[in-house]
This record gives C-alpha cells, structure tokens and sequence, in this order.
C-alpha cells in the first residue's frame, strides 16, 4: 500500500484496525466489544487456564487426526477418480454434492451418530475437508501429460512406481492447493461444529463465556483459534511455494 | 506360452538375412471401430542402422512408433524384438519423446538416471552413469539444474541422454527436434549422428520433415495416410563420412530429398 508516495508496510493496516478496536472498546459503547488491550491481558491468562489445555488439545489433537485422514483419503478418492472413468462416474457426483453442500448442518446428526467426545471432532473434520481434497487431486491427475506417463511406462515402471514416482509428484501442485482448502475448511468445520454442539472442547468455552458475558476471554478464544489456522494455512502455503517452481513450468 | 517361446525359437533359428533387430508383422491398427490408423504393415529395421518413419500428419507414424515400443496395442499383427514377440515396454528399447516428458521436479542427473532408478540400481551407479552420458551429450556441469532452467534444444539433450543410459539396443525417437528451434535442430542432428556411430545404436526415428530423414536416416519408410501403409522404402546411400554441409550439399541428398517430396505431394491436396 502506498500513502502520499510512502511504501506503508500491510502490518500498519492491522494496527489501525487495533486502534480503532482499542478507541471503540475504551469508549464503552457496546458490552461486547471490550478494549483490545483487555482482550490481550485476558489472552495471557487463557493461555494458562487448565480448561483451556485440555479443550485445546482435544481440538488440536482431532483436527490433526482428522486432517490426517481426509488427506489420505481424498488424495485416495482423487486418484481413482481421476485414474478410472467407472470410480468417477460413480464418486463424481456424491464428490461435488458433499464439496459444495451445507455441512454444518449434518453436525448435530453426527454428534447422534459419534456421541460427544473426540470422534464427532474427527468426523466433523474428515466431513468438511475430504471432497475438497479429492476434487482438486482429481483436477491434478487429469491435468498430468499423457507423454509423462507413457515415458514411465516404456523405462518399464511397474504400476506402484509410476504413481509413486511419477504421477503422485505431477499433480502435487494441485493437491498441495486442495490440501490448504480443505485445511481451512477443516477450521471452519471444527470452529461452527464445536458451536453448534458446544458441549465438547473449545466449543463449550465458547459457549461458557458467552454465556456468563466473558467478552474479554470470548475473543482472546477467538483470537488465538485465528492465529493457528493462520499458522496452519502458511505452512502449507510454505510447501505449496517449495513446488511451485515446477508447477509453472508444466508444459 | 509354451507355444510362444517355440515360434520365437523358429524365428531366431531361421534369421533375416538382413539381420533385422526389430520386424514388424502384418500390423493393423484400429481406433475405436472406425479409425483405421495402420494397415497391414511389414517391416523390418536392420541391426545398427537408422530407419525414418516419414509421411504426412495423420499417416500413423507416432502410432506405428508407439506399437513398436509397447505402448499401444495393435489389432492384428505382432512386433518382434530380437526374435521375441513385444507384449509390453522393455529394457532392451528406449524412448525419446517429442515435447522430452522430463519430471520437471527432478535435476538433469536425476531425469537421466529415472530408467536406472526404476531397475533399483544403486544410487552413486547410476549417478556415475548418468554423468558419463550428460557429458556425452554435450550438457556437462548442468546436472544440478532443473528442466525449467534448460532451453529446448538441451531438454531434448536430456531426453536423449536419459534414452542411452539404460543402454537400450533400440532407440526410438517420435519427432524429437520438432519443439527445437531450427539452428538448434542441425546441430543437433549432427550431434546425433555422431553419438549413434559411436553409441552403435539401433534408431527408429520418426519425423515430418523430409530434409531431416534423409539427412539422417540408412532407410526411409514412406507411409501413406488413412489409413497408414507403406508407400515405398528408400535407402539415400550417401556416404556419412563427408562433414555435414557437405552432405547437405551433396547431389544425391539433394535428389533423394526431391525425389521423396515428390511422392509425397500428392496427398498435400
């Protein structure tokens, strides 16, 4: 951003936001926003509360389980599809109905199904993150050069080597992208999930401190949730640079 | 199979007496049910020299090239390689592909290494193989690069030298210099003709370009298109002793090239 021929630094923006949090909060206009700097002193003793280790951890734990499961599994189902005309009439469509439809609203079936521990959190995970995996793997696999194939095919690889070597790493890009998608949908599952149900992990602290008027901790709670999947999101923005330099120059 | 390895015994007891490597028999090749891309073609490629498939676009070269190879299937007829019959790809042909089909997220060493990789030849071997052909093909010091950072020309060096180092008998080319700019290209071919004598290779090479297959080529195969037959072989005989703008002035590279474009006229209409 430049201002009066100054180069202003993108944090600066985030700062004015702040400030004009900080102002608003000050003034005591609305019960819910309370000052930023409230928040920040509240975020400090979050952080230390043993309610919150063990809400987060959970999370923490699930999401990576789940996150775990979705990626094997729509690369799986991304390949099948992209490889067999059968699996992709026959996947294509529950595919795309389950990318694009309203999860959320199946939470409170899954919490039926699951009960109220760890397996909702996993399952909610595994449900908003797979389709989205599979659709842009399946994308990458037919976005492979046929000749790229046919080469693996006459050095004589066997049918294991040539997607492990040859066709996994072609439609990497893709999956790489499909991965922080379904990352951040995993994020979206988890966070309205655990508010729909609220009786599990973060979702019951949220509810706690809304319902007792904690605004201070409710959005330090919020805050720290955005800076992980922020953190999550840039990791994977980190491998997805590693191998575009190769993805460009794909004929 | 018991019947299979008996005629492949009567084939090698009974050799061409051109000492064909690779014969192609009565190969017909359909597409679906209603493309008819090759008819019946028979064909035999001699040991140590170089064949050009030559005809227009829609001919059934690449396809006939890609039979060979055993990456398709023909309808009938069958292809024989040393005497045996092909069902598949194997580590006595190698592939030179037209737009080079590197993996662009591996080095120079590692592209021209993937056939060794593949038969799980150690690591330190096949690097030091890879070296020796890299230098061979004239890209030495660029083993650490990556494709992106190649031009054409030298892509398609990593191609072929990729080709070499599984020491295939057969070497098969589908119109290697056609992504290759035009200087590039006449380098490259004499670069190519003396690797070959060196390299003592069997090549099938396929091209469009009627300059380029007598320039390079022992025998042309003519192919006529829709579907593909052979229309005539022709062997240009010209001495390859001579430097290259000598052969490119020579008369009878001029008169075959005339003769060949000639023939080929025809289905221009």
């Amino acid at each position: 951003m430049d201002l009066y021929g100054y180069r202003i630094p993108p944090v600066f923006s985030l700062l004015i936001w702040i400030s004009l949090w900080e102002i608003v909060g000050q003034l005591d206009l609305a019960f819910i926003l309370p000052p930023f700097s409230a928040v920040v002193y509240q975020l400090f003793f979050l952080l230390q509360r043993p309610d919150f280790h063990s809400a987060a951890l959970l999370t923490f734990q699930s999401f990576v389980i789940g996150m775990t499961i979705s990626i094997v599994f729509g690369i799986f189902i991304g390949f099948l599809m992209g490889t067999s005309k059968v699996a992709n009439g026959v996947l294509g469509m529950w595919v795309n109905i389950f990318a694009s439809a309203p999860l959320s609203s199946l939470v409170p079936v899954l919490m039926l199904l699951f009960g109220l521990g760890q397996t909702t959190i996993v399952v909610t995970v595994v449900l908003f993150s797979t389709w989205i995996i599979a659709l842009d793997t399946y994308a990458g696999v037919r976005h492979i050069s046929p000749s790229l194939e046919e080469m693996g095919r006459s050095f004589g690889a066997s049918r294991t080597q040539l997607l492990a070597k040859v066709l996994f790493w072609a439609a990497l890009p893709e999956i790489l992208a499909g991965v922080r998608m379904g990352l951040i949908r995993a994020v979206k599952g988890i966070v309205i999930g655990q508010l729909l149900v609220s009786i599990v992990a973060l979702g019951r602290l949220f509810r706690t401190f809304s319902d007792n008027f904690q605004f201070e901790e409710f959005w330090a709670l919020t805050i720290t949730l955005f800076i992980f999947a922020l953190l999550f999101s840039s990791a994977i923005g980190w491998l997805e640079h590693k191998v575009e330099f190769y993805a460009k120059t794909r004929d | 199979m018991s019947t299979t390895s008996a005629a492949a015994v009567e084939v090698t007891a009974a050799p061409t007496p051109q000492n064909d490597i690779v014969e192609v028999r009565e190969i017909t090749k359909f597409y679906g049910s209603d493309i008819h891309a090759l008819s019946n073609i028979n064909l035999g490629f001699p040991q140590g020299q170089m064949t050009t498939l030559l005809g227009p676009s829609g001919c059934g070269k690449t396809t006939l090239l890609k039979i060979i190879a055993g990456l398709l299937e023909p309808t009938e007829g069958q292809v024989l390689v040393h005497g045996k019959p092909v069902t598949g790809p194997g580590p006595e042909r190698a592939f030179v592909f037209q737009d080079f089909a590197l993996l662009p997220w591996a080095t120079v060493t590692r592209n021209v290494a993937f056939g060794l990789e593949l038969t799980g030849k150690p690591k330190a071997e096949r690097e030091e193989l890879a070296r020796h052909y890299i230098e061979e093909v004239g890209l030495s010091g660029f083993g650490n690069k990556y494709p992106h950072e190649l031009s054409g020309g030298m892509r398609q060096r990593v191609g072929l030298a990729r080709a070499l180092a599984v020491n295939a008998d057969v070497l098969m080319m589908d119109e290697p210099f056609s992504a290759v700019d035009e200087q590039t290209r006449r380098k490259f071919q004499e670069d190519l003709l003396l690797l070959l004598a060196q390299e003592k290779k069997t090549v099938i090479f396929v091209t469009h370009s009627i300059e380029e297959a007598v320039y390079v080529s022992d025998q042309i195969v003519m192919l006529s298109p829709r579907p593909g037959r052979i229309k005539s072989i022709i062997r240009p005989e010209i001495s390859r002793d001579a430097s290259a703008d000598e052969i490119r002035r020579d008369k009878r590279y001029l008169d075959t090239v005339e003769e060949i474009w000639t023939d080929l006229r025809e289905y221009l209409d």
